[in-house]
């Protein structure tokens, strides 16, 4: 569990973070997302200090951050920053191997570990082990810097805009796959975004920021259904905020028992893309698919839409 | 079919460098002597013709050799021929100097001196240049190069020391001298190589300081500079007043040979001048290292010395050494001048060579020290291109 307490960042007159206090659960995945100099990235740097607080503190599973020398502390908290950050002078397992390193673990665990972490981030260690970074695509480069950040098992993994650089198909896939990630290790991650879309996506919580002030963090649905601050309304989008939040929900959630003679969608799709299907189709109701391909129930265009309302 | 097009092709093509240094060579050897006959060796020489002086295998020969050579490096692209044609025309123009002043040299006479001509020279340079051109583009390994330039200076010195060479002027130079030139050499490399060594333990840390700080950067770097654009007579002059003042009031500075003049200024003054190509090179070399490299090993939990050692060094170091390349190759001519003040090296010849208008004495000191250059910076550049293969901060900035 991360407490962040009353934490303030100035530079000189000009306050960065202003009085920031927010906690994230432990297993969870917190998104602070904003505009650019909102403040958001020097939030994330003081959780691992990177930048020292001006006052406030963070607790790291109760234990104040400031408790231990600052590099000691980074080594047991991921950190994953966009466009990588990989050494261009070592290979892909060495760059992964960084942080076991430097905690001194032992040659055959290290190497264990990094075989481990590259066959999870679909990278054949037979193939990439041995490879230097500017040798793997954007995507691959992305994929070597998490499981990098991973390396020592830690419990806490900070990401500054960790997919900024990716172009957007490779991006949603590299989304599924830290999602995958997290629920496999249960790792407690804070992750940095301007990108609204992406902060609903990933996260469980989502705080917004705005001028070193964090406006509300809270569900998506919530911030969706009851902004507590105009700007947090325009953050979330008016226009389309009744398809972000059928967004929110999936088929498999939503289905009521019963059949339908209409179009057949998997029960990961979100409620957004089923009513895109019953649009695109012109059938009023959809049968609603499990992983094993029976059906699980149906949703018709009626009780879609009630959910998409507040 | 496609052979006649590479045939056409081939033929079609004329080498431009090819072109430009066969009518270079072509010209000096139309209108320059080939050789200079001198009765002693302060005496203005005067030409001798090629015929008067080779005997008949050299008087068909050497031209025959040249043409040939010539139409190599007019129409053929294949680099490994091209080199063997050089080189081979070289032997060859070795070996005919070398019987021009075995012909023109009476039995026993110490006193006439026979020098190689200017068009010896051009002709020389240019299979010289022929030469190199191929190496570049037959691309060799830096192992390769290194082995290859070992090669050649170690044949040449065996062929100046056993072959038929002995007639030549400046190799009567040499045995005049013949003590006394190794220890000028070894005290031209022990200058160059100490100052360069003192620079870059001081410039190192000087120019990581100034990255870290970029109010220290411009101070630093303009005084380095300013430095740089003193002439080196006046920088010896300037540092005779201290260093005589310092010997004067610190005896064991005496002692260990500090004084206004000689090596100690000289090594003060090439010390200097060698700062301000490795600080610029450090802090350009650290300015151009991936920031999410280091942003990413400090966040992962390095200290600053980890990441200086294991991230920032690393990558800058071949930028570094570009700048200590630069430094090894100015150090050594720098040298030179340095026998002016009494430093010693191979300047010595030269300037004595100089005071006596005898021209040979000067290409005594002159051609060991272009030598010595050029064999510093190829082994610097092989060792730039090794650490190049392992990937550095500006090839990602290229992928």
């Amino acid at each position: 569990m991360i407490q962040i307490e009353n934490l303030t960042k100035q530079y000189g007159s000009t306050t960065v973070v202003d009085r920031v206090s927010l906690c994230v659960e432990r297993n969870s995945i917190a998104v602070i997302v904003g505009t650019s100099g909102s403040g958001k990235s020097t939030l994330l740097r003081m959780i691992n200090r990177l930048v020292e607080p001006t006052s406030g503190r963070v607790l790291l599973d109760g234990a104040d951050t400031r408790s231990e020398p600052a590099h000691l502390l980074r080594r047991r908290i991921g950190y994953a920053i966009q466009g990588h950050g990989l050494f261009p002078h070592r290979t892909v397992a060495e760059n992964v191997a960084t942080v076991p390193r430097l905690l001194g673990w032992p040659e055959d665990r290290i190497r264990a570990r990094v075989s481990e972490l590259l066959g999870i981030f679909q990278l054949d260690p037979a193939l990439y082990a041995g490879a230097f970074p500017h040798q793997l695509s954007g995507g691959q480069q992305q994929r070597v810097g998490v499981a990098r950040a991973l390396a020592a098992e830690p419990g806490v993994l900070l990401m500054d805009e960790p997919f900024g650089a990716l172009d957007p198909i490779i991006r949603a896939k590299a989304q599924e796959d830290l999602l995958a990630i997290q629920r496999r290790f249960g790792t407690t991650v804070v992750l940095v975004t301007h990108d609204m879309d992406e902060a609903f996506r990933l996260g469980h919580r989502v705080a917004v920021m705005s001028q070193g002030r964090v406006l509300q963090f809270d569900r998506p649905s919530v911030l969706l259904t009851q902004p507590a601050d105009p700007f947090v309304a325009r953050m979330t989008g008016i226009s389309d905020r009744a398809l972000r939040l059928l967004a929110l929900t999936t088929a498999g959630e939503a289905a009521v028992p019963g059949s339908s003679a209409g179009p057949r969608v998997s029960a990961s799709a979100s409620l957004r893309e089923v009513l895109s299907e019953l649009l695109w189709s012109g059938a009023t109701s959809a049968t609603v698919l499990g992983e094993d391909g029976s059906a699980r129930g149906q949703l018709d265009v009626a009780a879609i839409l009630a959910r998409g309302r507040p | 079919m496609e052979l006649r097009l590479a045939i056409t092709s081939h033929s079609a093509r004329v080498d431009p460098l090819g072109l430009l240094l066969t009518a270079a060579a072509a010209a000096a050897w139309c209108c320059l002597p080939f050789v200079i006959f001198k009765s002693n060796r302060i005496m203005p020489g005067e030409p001798r013709a090629l015929q008067a002086v080779l005997p008949p295998w050299g008087v068909i020969g050497l031209p025959a050799v040249l043409l040939l050579t010539a139409v190599v490096a007019l129409g053929i692209a294949d680099a490994k021929r091209r080199l063997i044609a050089a080189l081979g025309a070289i032997v060859v123009l070795a070996l005919a100097i070398a019987a021009a002043a075995n012909a023109l040299t009476p039995a026993g006479n110490r006193i006439v001196r026979v020098a190689p001509g200017a068009a010896f020279w051009v002709v020389l340079i240019c299979l010289g240049l022929l030469a190199t051109d191929a190496i570049t583009r037959l691309r060799p390994r830096p192992l390769a190069r290194v082995l290859l330039l070992a090669v050649c200076v170690g044949g040449g010195m065996l062929a100046l020391r056993y072959g038929p060479f002995g007639n030549l002027s400046v190799m009567r130079e040499y045995a005049v001298n013949a003590a006394r030139f190794p220890l000028e050499l070894r005290r031209h490399v022990l200058l160059a190589a100490g100052s360069l060594i003192a620079a870059v333990i001081v410039g190192l840390p000087l120019g990581i300081l100034c990255h870290r700080s970029p109010r220290l950067r411009p101070p630093v770097l303009g005084t380095l500079g300013v430095i740089q654009t003193i002439p080196a007579i006046a920088l010896f002059g300037i540092l005779m007043a201290p260093l005589g003042a310092l010997a004067g009031a610190v005896p064991a500075a005496a002692a260990l040979g500090i004084r206004g003049i000689g090596a100690a200024p000289a090594a003060v003054a090439l010390f200097l001048y060698s700062l301000l190509p490795i600080v610029a090179n450090t802090v350009i070399g650290l300015r151009r290292v991936s920031q999410a490299a280091v942003e990413a090993a400090r966040g992962m939990g390095m200290t600053a010395r980890q990441v200086l050692a294991r991230v920032e060094l690393p990558l800058a170091l071949p930028v570094i050494l570009t700048g200590i390349r630069v430094v090894l190759v100015q150090n050594i001519g720098m040298v030179t001048v340095a026998a002016l003040i009494g430093g010693g090296g191979l300047g010595t010849f030269v300037f004595q060579g100089i005071g006596q208008t005898a021209i040979d004495l000067v290409l005594l000191g002159a051609i060991p020290t272009v030598v010595l250059a050029f064999s510093g910076s190829v082994l610097l550049d092989a060792l730039i291109e090794v650490l190049e293969r392992t990937p550095s901060a500006g090839r990602e900035a290229a992928a």
